[in-house]
């Protein structure tokens, strides 16, 4: 398992900077949470961990190599670090198991016989063993968000970014995908979620991390940046939304 | 049998009110049309050259037989358009900059072969190659007659499929990258496949068209039943034989349009 830092991450879309200079340090089994307002910037720091956006300055370091390097190829990196979305992106033309099994078929080599046993058993372990052959719009939204996380674990990523993945569900169906993040937990999963879920977060996170205007404010504990704020703004925030 | 409800009861008497207007207005035109159309002074002449039943009947299994040729014409292109156009499609995504000059080919390919009149490609590659003095059989003009409809429908095709490529969500794209699949990869299994099928409609409409449109190569040789429709003409000094031809297009194209537009209108209600 490989640590992931940040060196002062910079990213600009046209002439606005979002991401004014982020530091964080993401050790192996490690859960953080990234907590801000709407447009603060944490769905753009996600999707710079997985090199889906180029960043402008600063460095990301995987394993201690700089995977920021533009002329990097980034496909090797990102079947390194899962990613699941907000509104969860399934294939819609594929069952839920084809959806899984695409990646790994065409990056790693493995034939359907040889990934069947594996993915019907994460499909078993997350409580979708009797939905493999169904297509995604035959699924709740629930079971769609599992499918997606699915999909990311069939790469076996020693990292996963989370960004607000219950933020499209209805709140009952919202557990459910929680306790997917739960037994990820334990069994010991390197872990990034942009979350606006706060009673999970103090839950479950080894660190918090809060994001205002391009810059992390705050970070801690759980315990203090959500119960003991320092920053005025954190403070103002967590009022907000708490 | 369940009853009705009220509401229900209230839209069948609707409904079949509408459908009676709707039957006694149209019948109304028609019996007009038909009374009407043979009181104009020319119509025993038109009638004699354009609705001539002796003429019909001689004439029709011969152009059944001719069409056979359109219908071949078509079914060795439609395959070949499908794949050019593909290809066109595809390279117009490209954006690898090493392989800037096939997309730069394929812009500068739909832009051409779509503002050319199909009928003047024709002439120009019908006459033209064959013209260079090829050997037999390449000097067919049922290759470059073909040719010439591949080249312009292949452009139609590659725009209707770019369209369908370009209405795939961009999350998808995201999600199948994240996943560290290759752009190729990407673009193969993801994003193609959803494309296509979101395009079939209006895919079907345009192959709809080239059908017709086979009926052109007529002009450069071909003997097909546009063709075959002018040789009767000329022998029986009667225009009935184009009647025919256009009933037994129509025959084709009716039942394929409304094919095209139920599956357009099921795409739209599966979307909503
Ligand atoms: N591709 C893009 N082009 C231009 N601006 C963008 C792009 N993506 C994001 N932005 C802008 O960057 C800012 C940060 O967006 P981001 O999605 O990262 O915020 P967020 O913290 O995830 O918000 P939310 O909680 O609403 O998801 C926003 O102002 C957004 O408009
Ligand atoms: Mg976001």
């Amino acid at each position: 398992m490989d640590r992931l830092e940040l060196r002062n991450v910079q990213k600009s879309f046209g002439q606005t900077q979002i991401l004014k200079g982020i530091d964080l340090t993401i050790e192996p089994g490690q859960m953080i949470c990234l907590i801000g307002a709407s447009g603060s910037g944490k769905s753009t720091l996600l999707r710079c961990m997985n090199l889906l956006e180029p960043i402008d300055d600063g460095a990301i370091l995987l394993d201690g190599a700089d995977i920021s390097e533009p002329d990097l190829d980034p496909q090797p990196i990102r079947q390194r670090i899962g990613m699941v979305f907000q509104s969860y992106n399934l294939f819609p033309h594929m069952t839920a198991k084809e959806n899984a099994m695409l990646a790994p078929r065409r990056t790693k080599g493995l034939s359907r016989a040889n990934l069947d046993a594996p993915v019907s058993e994460l499909f078993h372990r997350f409580g979708l063993g009797d939905r493999m052959d169904h297509y995604p719009d035959q699924l709740s939204g629930g079971q769609q968000q599992r499918v997606a996380i699915i999909r990311a674990l069939a790469m076996k990523p020693e990292i996963m970014l989370f960004d607000e993945i219950t933020s499209a569900l209805d709140p009952e169906l919202v557990g459910e995908v929680l306790d997917v993040l739960r037994a990820l937990r334990e069994e010991g999963m390197t872990m990034v979620l942009a979350t606006h879920e706060m009673g999970f977060a103090r839950e479950l996170a080894d660190k918090v991390c809060f994001l205002d205007q391009g810059r992390i404010c705050e970070e801690g504990s759980a315990a203090e940046v959500l119960d003991a704020p320092q920053q005025e703004r954190t403070k103002a925030f967590l009022s907000r939304v708490l | 049998m369940p009853s009705m409800t009220r509401r229900q009861a209230y839209e069948a008497r609707q409904r079949r009110r509408a459908t009676l207007i709707a039957a006694g207005s149209t019948a109304a035109v028609l019996i007009a049309l038909i009374v009407l159309i043979p009181l104009t002074p020319g119509w025993e002449a038109v009638k004699h050259s354009f609705f001539n039943a002796r003429v019909f009947e001689k004439t029709f299994p011969g152009l059944l037989n001719a069409f056979v040729m359109d219908v071949a014409i078509f079914a060795w292109c439609a395959p070949l358009i499908a794949i050019l156009g593909l290809l066109l499609a595809v390279a117009r995504d490209i954006r690898n900059p090493a392989l800037y000059p096939l997309k730069l080919f394929s812009i500068v390919y739909t832009d051409v072969f779509r503002g050319l009149p199909v009928i003047l490609v024709i002439y120009l590659i019908g006459f033209g190659i064959p013209g260079l003095g090829l050997p037999r059989p390449w000097n067919s003009p049922y290759i470059w007659g073909s040719l010439s409809l591949i080249l312009v429908y292949a452009a139609y095709v590659a725009e209707i499929l770019r369209s369908g490529i370009e209405s795939i969500h961009t999350s998808q794209r995201a999600a199948a990258l994240s996943l560290g699949l290759s752009s190729s990869d990407t673009m193969r299994f993801v994003i193609l496949p959803q494309a296509i099928r979101r395009v079939v409609p209006a895919n079907m409409n345009m192959f709809i068209a080239l059908q017709k449109d086979v009926a052109l190569l007529s002009f450069i040789g071909p003997v097909e039943i546009f063709r075959q429709a002018g040789v009767y003409k000329s022998l029986m000094a009667n225009f009935t034989p184009y009647v025919g031809a256009a009933l037994i297009f129509l025959a084709i194209t009716v039942p394929a349009t409304r094919f095209a537009d139920h599956l357009m209108n099921k795409q739209a209600k599966a979307r909503s």
